[in-house]
């Protein structure tokens, strides 16, 4: 029995350790950075009882990924205060702080640890705002990045999106006939990369239910397209479009009872919605020529698409249930792809000018156009759900990568995973 | 006892092998790891949750077919001097017109079919890199939709064409620029049912 339990306690050990090696890592780097980010504070917690990550340093990290904040390096610390009693603000204020945060960790009393924070206004010296968070060791990094949510929230007024994933496929190998695709789910900042399902034909195309637990995407696997939900926790997954030819582009409605799909089953490719309670199909577009990527409003009155039918890839926007499509996009010779903003008030969008694709925005009140990024080959764009952020595929020397940008503009990060081509990110609710 | 150990060994080598995997190195891939509902050659599903990277990885292979990808299993097609031969055709940029130079190609495709209505074909429609990829899935199928248009003028049966869009997912070469991209717009004519 006690022999029995030494190699159980050795596989744990090892699975620990060739985890985290296999592990394909994600490094995110701001390559743009707002000027006037806020100087903030984040001492490491105070968490001797918690071996490995701090949650200080994940919530400062957190926060320098925005672009909107400027922590302060642990470095140029000239303290490091875990309890109220110990802050002197006057430290602070001299090393040119707006705001600081400290916190500790210690035993829980549900749960193994309880994670307690204090966020100040360094120059007026009072609290903002704290919490106790319970956790157990594995959700360490979630625990922080809802400490940074909070933060975030507390100093800029809209909710964060740290403690939110990120859906993307990669291509690994050499050649046509050695590829191997991957549809992986990471946290924001890359840690804990799973796959969820591999494949030696493509996938592509993922998209998440609006609650966050099952994804739909296309897979090959049977050498033509099919369109697959798989639900997270249990890898349990339904086919729900084989049709002849071509099933892409999946597009939950808000409320999460339909699916918004192209099909070219009747003759060439259009959109069309299923019920998917009923599974009935709903047909919205019926042109010769492509029809095709729809994405839903916000509340869910009316799908934008891509269309070919003025000759070139350009945006349409129909109601739900179908019925005339209005052109929405004129300048460029290719817009394609268009994404609502969660406010509803813009579309992201593949956006081709004189060779290059990029992405840019369309504020659909004033129907002006303002093209973000910068790459030749930027494409599949998708908002953040605080909608702060675009993240979006990029192609740097060669090697397919995601990006972001700030919805001004004014910050972007790339996000570099060492694992072939990554493409068609999608961020989690 | 024993069968504790055995699964020990076989989970650090299972392990070890993702490692080097995940890394870009060895590709040994294990068939005895089926996931879910993977067969070989299927696809691996794993579950999202645990904390570990469950990954395993799909069986080799699956993919052997195509231009070149064996023999078609009749030598009029693999005469060098003949235009059945040539089995790719090429495309303009984010257009589905089949081009008059690769006309005389579809047409003798589809004369030899007609001939022999026992023989079918797959035409696989791709694009290149650029833009978006769903919209290149509907644009690979359009291009292959027209290679089948022109064949079925010819008066081949419907039954002997299938067709299938793999947009950019599939490119015939690997590279960034004019001279990849025009080589992976194409659709590919494979026969099949020999």
């Amino acid at each position: 029995m006690n022999r029995r339990f030494r190699s159980v306690f050795l596989l744990s050990v090892l699975l620990m350790l060739f985890s985290g090696w296999a592990r394909s890592e994600l490094n995110v780097e701001i390559t743009r950075g707002v000027e006037g980010a806020m100087p903030i504070a984040v001492v490491p917690f105070g968490q001797t009882i918690l071996p490995g990550d701090n949650i200080g340093s994940i919530v400062a990290a957190d926060l320098a990924r925005s672009g909107r904040f400027k922590p302060l390096p642990e470095s140029e610390m000239l303290e490091t205060p875990t309890a109220p009693e110990q802050v002197r603000f006057r430290t602070w204020q001299l090393l040119k702080q707006d705001h600081l945060v400290i916190g500790r960790v210690q035993p829980g009393a549900g749960s193994q640890y309880e994670a307690e924070f204090f966020l100040y206004d360094a120059i007026n010296g009072t609290l903002l705002t704290s919490a106790r968070m319970p956790f157990n060791a594995p959700e360490t990094r979630r625990t922080a990045h809802r400490i940074a949510d909070m933060i975030y929230q507390q100093l800029t007024g809209e909710p964060g999106a740290f403690a939110t994933r990120v859906a993307y496929v990669t291509v690994t190998g050499s050649g046509p006939r050695d590829r191997q695709y991957r549809l992986q789910i990471a946290d924001t900042d890359g840690y804990n990369p799973q796959t969820i399902i591999s494949s030696v034909e493509p996938i592509m195309s993922p998209a998440w239910a609006p609650d966050g637990k099952r994804i739909a995407y296309v897979s090959f696997e049977n050498r033509t397209s099919a369109i697959f939900i798989q639900t997270l926790a249990t890898g349990e997954r339904q086919k729900v479009s084989d049709a002849p030819g071509i099933n892409g582009a999946p597009a939950w409605s808000p409320d999460g009872s339909q699916l918004a799909m192209t099909l070219s089953k009747d003759g060439n490719p259009d959109v069309y919605v299923m019920n998917l309670a009923s599974r009935s199909l709903r047909r919205i577009t019926d042109h010769i020529g492509i029809d095709t990527e729809p994405n839903w409003s916000p509340d869910g009155s009316s799908i934008v698409f891509t269309s070919d039918r003025g000759g070139k890839p350009q945006l349409y926007i129909v109601s739900s249930s179908g019925g005339s499509a209005q052109r929405l996009t004129y300048e460029g010779e290719y817009n394609a792809r268009g994404v609502f903003s969660p406010d509803g008030r813009s579309i992201a969008m593949v956006h081709g000018n004189g060779g290059d694709y990029r992405i840019a925005v369309m504020d659909l009140q004033t129907r002006a156009l303002r093209v973000l990024t910068n790459g030749r080959l930027d494409e599949s764009p998708g908002f953040a759900p605080n909608g702060s952020m675009i993240l979006y595929a990029s192609k740097s020397g060669g090697v397919g990568q995601l990006a972001a940008v700030s919805i001004d503009g004014r910050v972007q990060q790339s996000l570099r995973i060492d694992a072939g081509h990554v493409r068609e990110p999608a961020w989690s609710p | 006892m024993k069968l504790v150990k055995t699964a020990l060994i076989v989970s650090i080598m299972s392990l070890i092998l993702s490692g080097c995997s995940s890394k870009g190195g060895v590709r040994e891939e294990s068939g005895a790891e089926a996931g879910v509902n993977g067969g070989p050659g299927g696809p691996e599903i794993s579950k999202y949750g645990d904390g570990t990277d469950r990954g395993v990885y799909g069986g080799p292979g699956g993919t052997g077919y195509g231009p070149g990808a064996g023999g078609t299993g009749d030598p009029m097609l693999d005469d060098p001097t003949s235009p059945l031969s040539k089995r790719v055709i090429y495309f303009m940029y984010d257009s589905y017109e089949v081009l008059p130079e690769y006309r005389e190609i579809v047409s003798a495709h589809a004369r030899y079919l007609a001939s022999h209505p026992e023989r079918n074909v797959i035409l696989e429609g791709h694009a290149d890199e650029r833009g978006s990829p769903e919209y290149n899935i509907a644009l690979g199928e359009q291009r292959a939709k027209a290679v089948a248009r022109m064949m079925q003028f010819q008066g081949i049966n419907d039954g002997q064409v299938q067709i299938v869009s793999f947009g950019e997912e599939k490119p015939a070469v690997s590279g960034h620029d004019e001279s990849a991209w025009q080589q992976n717009r194409r659709v590919e004519i494979s026969y099949s049912g020999r």
